[in-house]
């Protein structure tokens, strides 16, 4: 066999396994979102922007990305540099740290759930506290803010790994010598951080925010475990059109508004932390 | 027999051409370094030469065979890598043995190669041991036990001595050297290091920009630089250079200085060795800029109209900055160039 | 003389010894954020279903097996815990068996037509690739690989396949490729190379991607449940009876599905930064 096919041969597997499971099925999702009984239309999409929950679904959609991903970047930043930093039980704080990435986000649903139902842990604590005697009904569908403010919790308890895991290796890839150039200059820790450590770190960020941007959009699990249906999602929806009602049309086109969404965000993220290849390390 | 035969090789990467139609025969035993700086074509070379790469033109013969369509195991070599490549999950004793286990050969036979070649190397106390237990000498010496118990009758190194420390280097190149010898391969030998390269080599081929520019033996590479490049490469510090002026037939005058030189209508460049001069009344004048006292010479950076001119003179002579100095070049050293074609000019004098 | 030396080397600064208190502070305080949930799962599945509908709660499990042997005997739980790790094999052995020869050739070949493949590859992180169970539910009833597990493995292989391929592709990249040329020429075939050289320095990074791709497949929600309706997972079980099975269920549940991630990233925790690394270049 002559050497230049073998990578073909090699790749050829993966190469069509990803032609028929993933660019065939969001062709098919495309044609479904843009067809009814066999005709292009533009009906789909008509019933999604018209629904009475779409705006709300939207809404809590992108607040909780834009809520949660800033509060994971800055504490999985804060995560890397300590850990960095730390010299005696370093491998023993990363394990535990990444313990969250192989956690469901069905499971981390259960497990805050544990926390804030009627009779869960809060209460408990509160009562143990003495500072209530009666236990309070946190996720009722009364108060959509604290299950927003549970499932932020929850999502930055479960996923703040993955940014860890990333940006930790990214950090790895910096060689030290620049750090301890910039403090022979003077730089206090603070600016070498902002000046060295974050600016060499953009390719990593950038990965770490796509990932996680595009995650957030998807959330789905966590939301059904606290929330139920009283604070809808995106992808809750999906989920409610496919099932519930039924109607394979409605939910494809709720999937390409979250894939356009998805896109959208993940071009101005690259734009933005955009790293000019003569700069990279 | 192992004579190898380079025929109008050549080795395109996209629009890069890393080989420009190399044509080179290496016979039987001898030792052929070649010399070149980084990114010369050298290693592209060896590793066509090993079958590691295929050359987009020309073919290969090793010991009458053509080899260029062969993979690497039926082409009758060994070869040292730069940086070992001593595999980590096997023993020192595996690693030797790998080969030969190859080969299907009997245990007996296996364990007295590694033994043989271990103890030739001074390794025969590590055959246990994994290479992250091993220093990089070490690791080196395996990876020369590991070639040599093929008994190839080619044997390529790439570059084997660049990872070490000076000492061990030298330490090495010797041993090498010597084992080398003894081995009765036909060795190529891939290095950028020029002592390297004077010490070991039977011939070396100098390559500059995917060209051999120069193939002949250590002295006369030195001596006698087919080129401008050579010239400037081999020898260190390098070789001076000036203009030269016509004065008369196969007469030249250097910044005031007359010598006899070839008797040509062309422009030419005069140019001697550091240390083929000697301070003299009347050679050239130059002014002393930096003293540097290295031991056994004094090495002078001076000033020649302008251009920068070396020379090594005895440790005994006091020179300080600021000095006029009169350098002229020992008898039959001084060399010519054509600053058009860069090639070496005749030395063949009117006198 | 020496007393100098002493004083010199064993007298931190104030401030770094200030910075190092507050150091161990903020990462002893980050290790409870993370483990506390964790804690509380536990408390309610160690103890009997009363203690967990009860109220106040103990912060400690009473050590009783009640609420496990409840889920564990609750009707379709075992066979909901059966096929979940049926379809995580399947993942695990599909993408490893695709996505391996693909990180191979990528490592070490140049050939023409490798960035347009690594675009593919990538491509499959921007967009939300649960979705991809609603095209692909139409396509298996066509194929008769609906309400099928090997249908769900595919979906969780197009999950997995990417890492699995940008994993191997790091690990493999670890490898000197002069370890293989000097088998080369030292008499080996390029499938001997690979099975004598290449194969046993590779076999523990490959394990770990093996695992990654176990846990991926354990935790997937959305595809589950869209896909499966008699063979549910157990991520599929247990979200389609969150609003009707009682609390002691879900938790144990939760600490089931918790359980086998915990040891997975205990195990591959050597391997993660290392994948993650070479991964997102």
């Amino acid at each position: 066999m002559s050497p230049a096919r073998i990578p073909y041969l090699l790749l050829l597997p993966a190469t069509l396994f990803l032609l028929v499971f993933f660019v065939y099925p969001f062709g098919l999702v495309a044609i479904e979102a843009f067809s009814r009984d066999g005709s292009f239309t533009a009906a789909n999409f008509q019933t999604v922007f018209g629904h009475w929950k779409f705006p709300a679904a939207m809404t809590n959609t992108l607040l909780l990305a834009l809520v949660i991903v800033p509060i994971q970047t800055v504490l999985a930043l804060a995560m890397a540099v300590l850990v960095t930093k730390m010299t005696r039980g370093r491998d023993m704080a990363l394990y535990v740290f990444t313990i969250p990435l192989g956690i469901s986000d069905l499971a981390a649903g259960i497990i805050w759930l544990a926390i804030f139902e009627q009779s869960g842990f809060l209460n408990s604590m509160l009562y143990h506290l003495g500072v209530s005697e009666q236990p309070t009904i946190w996720l009722g569908y009364q108060s959509k803010w604290v299950i927003f403010l549970a499932v932020v919790l929850a999502e930055v308890w479960r996923a703040t790994a993955i940014m860890l895991v990333i940006l930790v290796a990214g950090i790895g890839l910096i060689p030290k010598e620049y750090n301890e150039a910039a403090e022979v200059f003077g730089a206090s820790p603070w600016k070498r951080f902002t000046r060295v450590t974050l600016p060499l770190l953009r390719p990593s960020l950038q990965t770490a925010l796509i990932l996680r941007v595009i995650l957030a959009f998807e959330v789905f699990a966590v939301v059904a475990t606290l929330g139920g249906t009283t604070l809808p999602v995106l992808m809750g929806e999906v989920y409610q059109w496919q099932f519930a009602l039924q109607d394979r049309g409605v939910a494809a086109a709720y999937a390409i508004v979250i894939l356009a969404i998805s896109i959208a965000a993940t071009l101005v993220i690259m734009r933005a932390l955009r790293v000019p290849k003569e700069a990279r390390i | 027999m192992a004579v190898i035969e380079i025929k109008n090789v050549a080795k395109r990467f996209g629009d890069f051409t890393a080989l420009h139609n190399v044509d080179m025969t290496i016979a039987d035993k001898e030792f052929m370094v070649l010399l070149g700086a980084s990114g010369c074509g050298k290693t592209t070379l060896l590793r066509i030469i090993a079958g590691l790469e295929t050359p987009s033109q020309g073919e290969v013969w090793i010991g009458g065979r053509r080899v260029d369509n062969l993979p690497p195991r039926q082409r009758g070599i060994a070869m040292v890598f730069q940086n070992y490549a001593v595999f980590p999950h096997l023993t020192v004793f595996e690693n030797i043995a790998f080969g030969l286990r190859m080969q299907k050969l009997p245990q007996a036979e296996v364990e007295r190669r590694v033994n043989r070649n271990a103890e030739l190397m001074h390794i025969e106390q590590l055959l246990k041991r994994y290479s992250g237990q091993l220093s990089g000498g070490q690791r080196q010496r395996v990876a020369v036990a590991r070639a040599l118990a093929m008994e190839p009758e080619v044997i390529l190194m790439d570059e084997p001595l660049s990872n070490l420390d000076a000492l061990l280097r030298l330490e090495m190149r010797a041993e090498l050297k010597g084992v080398l010898a003894e081995a009765k391969s036909t060795a190529i030998y891939v290095t950028h290091d020029q002592v390297e390269a004077m010490s070991l080599a039977d011939r070396i081929a100098v390559m500059h920009k995917g060209k051999i520019v120069q193939a002949a033996t250590p002295i006369e590479v030195y001596r006698n630089p087919a080129t401008r490049f050579v010239g400037g490469f081999i020898g260190n510090p390098p070789m001076n250079f000036l203009p030269a002026a016509r004065a008369g037939d196969g007469r030249w005058n250097i910044a005031g200085f007359q010598i006899d030189g070839p008797a040509t209508d062309r422009v030419l460049e005069f140019a001697i060795r550091p240390e083929d001069l000697v301070p003299a009344e009347d050679g050239i004048p130059a002014t002393a800029r930096i003293v540097e006292p290295l031991g056994p010479h004094l090495l002078v950076t001076a000033d020649v109209g302008g251009q920068q001119f070396r020379a090594v003179l005895e440790s005994e002579l006091r020179v300080v900055p600021g000095d006029q100095l009169h350098l002229a070049p020992l008898p039959g050293r001084a060399r010519w160039f054509d600053p058009e074609t860069e090639t070496a000019a005749p030395v063949t004098t009117a006198a | 003389m020496s007393a100098v030396t002493t004083n010199a080397t064993d007298a931190t600064p104030a401030h770094r010894k200030r910075g190092q208190f507050w150091m161990r502070a903020a990462v002893v305080v980050l290790i409870l954020w993370v483990l506390f949930p964790l804690w509380l799962l536990a408390v309610n599945a160690f103890s009997s279903p009363d203690a967990v509908n009860g109220f106040p709660k103990s912060l400690w499990p009473e050590g009783d097996m009640g609420s496990l042997n409840f889920f564990l005997s609750f009707q379709g739980v075992t066979g909901a815990l059966l096929n979940s790790i049926i379809v995580a094999v399947l993942t695990m052995i599909m993408s490893i068996g695709l996505g391996a020869p693909a990180g191979y050739a990528l490592s070490r070949f140049d050939f023409k037509g490798k960035e347009t493949f690594r675009l593919l590859v990538l491509m499959t992180r921007a967009f939300p690739l649960p979705l991809l169970a609603l095209p692909l539910a139409v396509m298996f009833i066509r194929t008769g690989l609906d309400d099928s597990l090997f249908g769900l493995a595919l979906v969780h292989t197009t999950l997995a396949l990417p890492f699995a391929v940008l994993i191997t592709f790091s690990l493999f990249s670890g490898i000197p490729i002069e370890l293989e040329e000097a088998a080369w020429t030292l008499g080996c075939t390029r499938l001997g190379a690979f099975r004598k050289v290449v194969w046993p320095l590779i076999m523990p990074g490959i394990a770990a991607s093996a695992v990654f791709a176990f846990v991926i497949s354990w935790n997937e929600v959305f595809a589950a449940s869209v896909l499966t309706i008699q063979n549910r997972t157990l991520t599929a079980f247990l979200l389609q009876s969150l609003d009707v099975s009682p609390m002691p269920l879900k938790f144990a549940g939760g600490f089931v599905l918790v359980l086998p991630a915990l040891i997975f990233i205990f195990l591959v925790r050597k391997y993660l930064f290392a994948m993650w690394g070479i991964a997102n270049r």
